[in-house]
């Protein structure tokens, strides 16, 4: 009988072992999202260009007004140009929209645009959406960035 | 002692580790120390107000500050709503100058650092914020025609030192000015446009030396920075330091669970933009949208970063030029205050409508809707040992 108890009180006691490092394991995860495509480069939506997404300065510093460069090739590689962007975005998790209106202000050649006044106020997920229009057409593209 | 309770022993240090108040994982230390008043940057330049780091502008601005005979009827100043032994705010619900206004009056340490102004954001620097009190009816109710002579003949050669010869006002009238009353501003638009713009000048310095001297208002070390300091080196704190368990939940809480530290984030506790948090409005008071309404009245504040009295390029302008101007957001939101110091100064929100921090952190956890616009608030539950450790952490950053 003894026997059985021991058994019992050790499985409990594993059980509660196991818990315990889970616990831990969860409490000191990274607190990422899972799951969201951060890739800095993608076709967009539609498949007619090819942009890359770079903060201009190459770090990202919340809460503070910063430029990104926004690059637009064809599929075959040729770069775009004199393409109309706008850009709007926020935080789906949050549901709240860009804390600022940034703007694509100047073309730097080689399709490269430089977006202006983008700011990130809070940690998490931001979206930032492109809708582009050139000679090629009009597609849009959406970026995650994660702070 | 046998295997058995060797293991069971073991299990529960583990289960201490893992579940024990205590431990923060790294993520969250990263955050606790993102909070912590040595991760302020330097104050950076203003480049809008070329006389923001001349010591003579912060001596006079800080004359000008506390000096009652920068109002209409002699007995008010800056100073009697921003009271330099209450954290330079008044602790009422709404401030009251020369009449009573519809807003809480805010607190000034690290002011300089605001991108916007006023709980609405109604103003884009420091030196344009300092001038807008100067002709609100309700606050101290002058004119800048009157503040210019006032200057002339009070501070003439302090003045002249600072910005240069005064213009001559001889033929200026007494009392003019664009947002006066019916007689200042029939006085103003009878003045020529070098008239005007003489006055504006020395009314856009009386604010750039108010900015100067404001920018010396900085927030002091606490005692959650030291125990913030504390946790990054692994140092031991010292005995009033260390944070009760209470305390620590709070924090866990505030960084975690109750989502404070989305808005309230970095070393000034706020992400220096406006929300719609729900906060109701205060009955017979007019009107108030928050940012909303405040968009149209910045652009159109002549002493803005476009305007003409800006020192400086107009790279500066990057807040005002990349501006939301239109998203239903902006109904009702008003500015994430800072949270240092915020213990002992009730009452609370953009018109006092708290008193106690026991009702703010309700108002967050039952996250009613707003009366217009979307509130950004969540519903939390917290219960009410949450709720009261949420306000325990809240006080270590008045300690
Ligand atoms: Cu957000």
């Amino acid at each position: 009988m003894a026997s059985i108890w021991r058994y019992l009180l050790a499985g409990l006691g594993l059980a509660a072992l196991l818990a315990g490092i889970l616990a831990i394991v969860y409490l000191t995860a990274p607190q990422s999202a899972p799951g969201t495509d951060v890739s800095r480069s993608k076709k967009t939506a539609n498949g007619l260009f090819v942009a890359s997404f770079q903060p201009e300065r190459g770090v990202i510093k919340q809460g503070e007004l910063q430029s990104w460069l926004l690059t637009l090739k064809t599929v075959k590689g040729d770069p775009v140009e004199g393409a109309a962007i706008s850009v709007s975005g926020g935080m789906p998790q949050h549901n709240h929209g860009l804390p600022t209106s940034p703007q694509a202000t100047d073309y730097l050649g080689e399709g490269r645009y430089r977006i202006e006044g983008l700011k990130f106020t809070m940690s998490g997920v931001w979206q930032l959406r492109f809708a582009i229009s050139a000679a090629a057409g009009s597609d849009t593209v959406v970026f995650n960035v994660v702070l | 002692m046998s295997r058995l309770s060797r293991l069971l022993a073991l299990v529960a240090v583990l289960l201490v580790a893992g579940c024990g108040k205590p431990d923060f994982s790294d993520a969250e230390k990263k955050t606790i120390a993102s909070l912590a008043l040595n991760a302020l940057p330097v104050l950076k330049p203003d480049t809008t107000n070329r006389f923001a780091d001349v010591p003579a502008a912060a001596a006079l601005g800080s004359t000008l500050f506390f000096d009652q005979g920068m109002s209409h009827d002699g007995n008010v100043s800056c100073s009697t709503c921003h009271k330099i032994d209450r954290q330079f705010q008044d602790d009422l619900p709404q401030a009251v100058g020369v009449g009573r206004t519809n807003r809480r009056s805010m607190p000034l340490a690290g002011v300089a650092r605001n991108p916007w102004f006023f709980w609405d954001g109604r103003r884009d620097s420091l030196w344009a914020q300092a001038l807008t009190p100067l002709e609100n009816p309700l606050e101290q109710a002058g004119n800048r025609a009157a503040f210019a002579h006032y200057i002339q003949k009070r501070f003439g050669e302090r003045y002249e030192r600072i910005f240069g010869p005064l213009p001559d006002l001889s033929t200026v009238p007494a009392n003019a000015s664009p947002l006066g009353n019916e007689a200042e501003q029939a006085a103003w638009k009878a003045m020529t446009a070098a008239q005007m713009d003489d006055v504006n000048r020395v009314f856009s310095n009386i604010g750039k030396a108010i900015a100067a001297f404001e920018r010396s208002i900085e927030p002091a070390q606490t005692r959650f920075d030291r125990f913030a300091i504390d946790l990054a080196s692994g140092a031991k704190p010292k005995a009033d330091d260390a944070f009760s368990p209470e305390e620590m939940l709070g924090l866990k809480l505030f960084i975690g669970k109750a989502n404070c530290v989305t808005c309230h984030n970095g070393p000034r506790f706020t992400d220096n933009s406006f929300h719609n948090t729900g906060v109701p409005p205060v009955k017979d008071l007019p009107l108030d949208r928050g940012r909303f309404d405040a968009v149209a009245q910045v652009e159109a504040d002549p002493f803005n970063c476009f305007g003409a009295f800006r020192d400086g390029d107009a790279g500066a302008c990057g807040e005002l030029r990349f501006m939301v101007k239109d998203a239903p957001e902006l109904m009702r939101a008003y500015k994430t205050p800072s949270l240092r110091g915020a213990a002992t100064r009730p009452p609370y929100m953009h018109a006092g409508q708290f008193s106690s921090l026991e009702e703010v952190v309700a108002h967050y956890s039952a996250a009613p809707a707003a009366v217009e616009g979307t509130s950004e608030v969540h519903p939390l539950q917290l219960s009410d040992r949450e709720r009261a450790a949420l306000v325990a952490f809240l006080k270590t950053l008045s300690e």
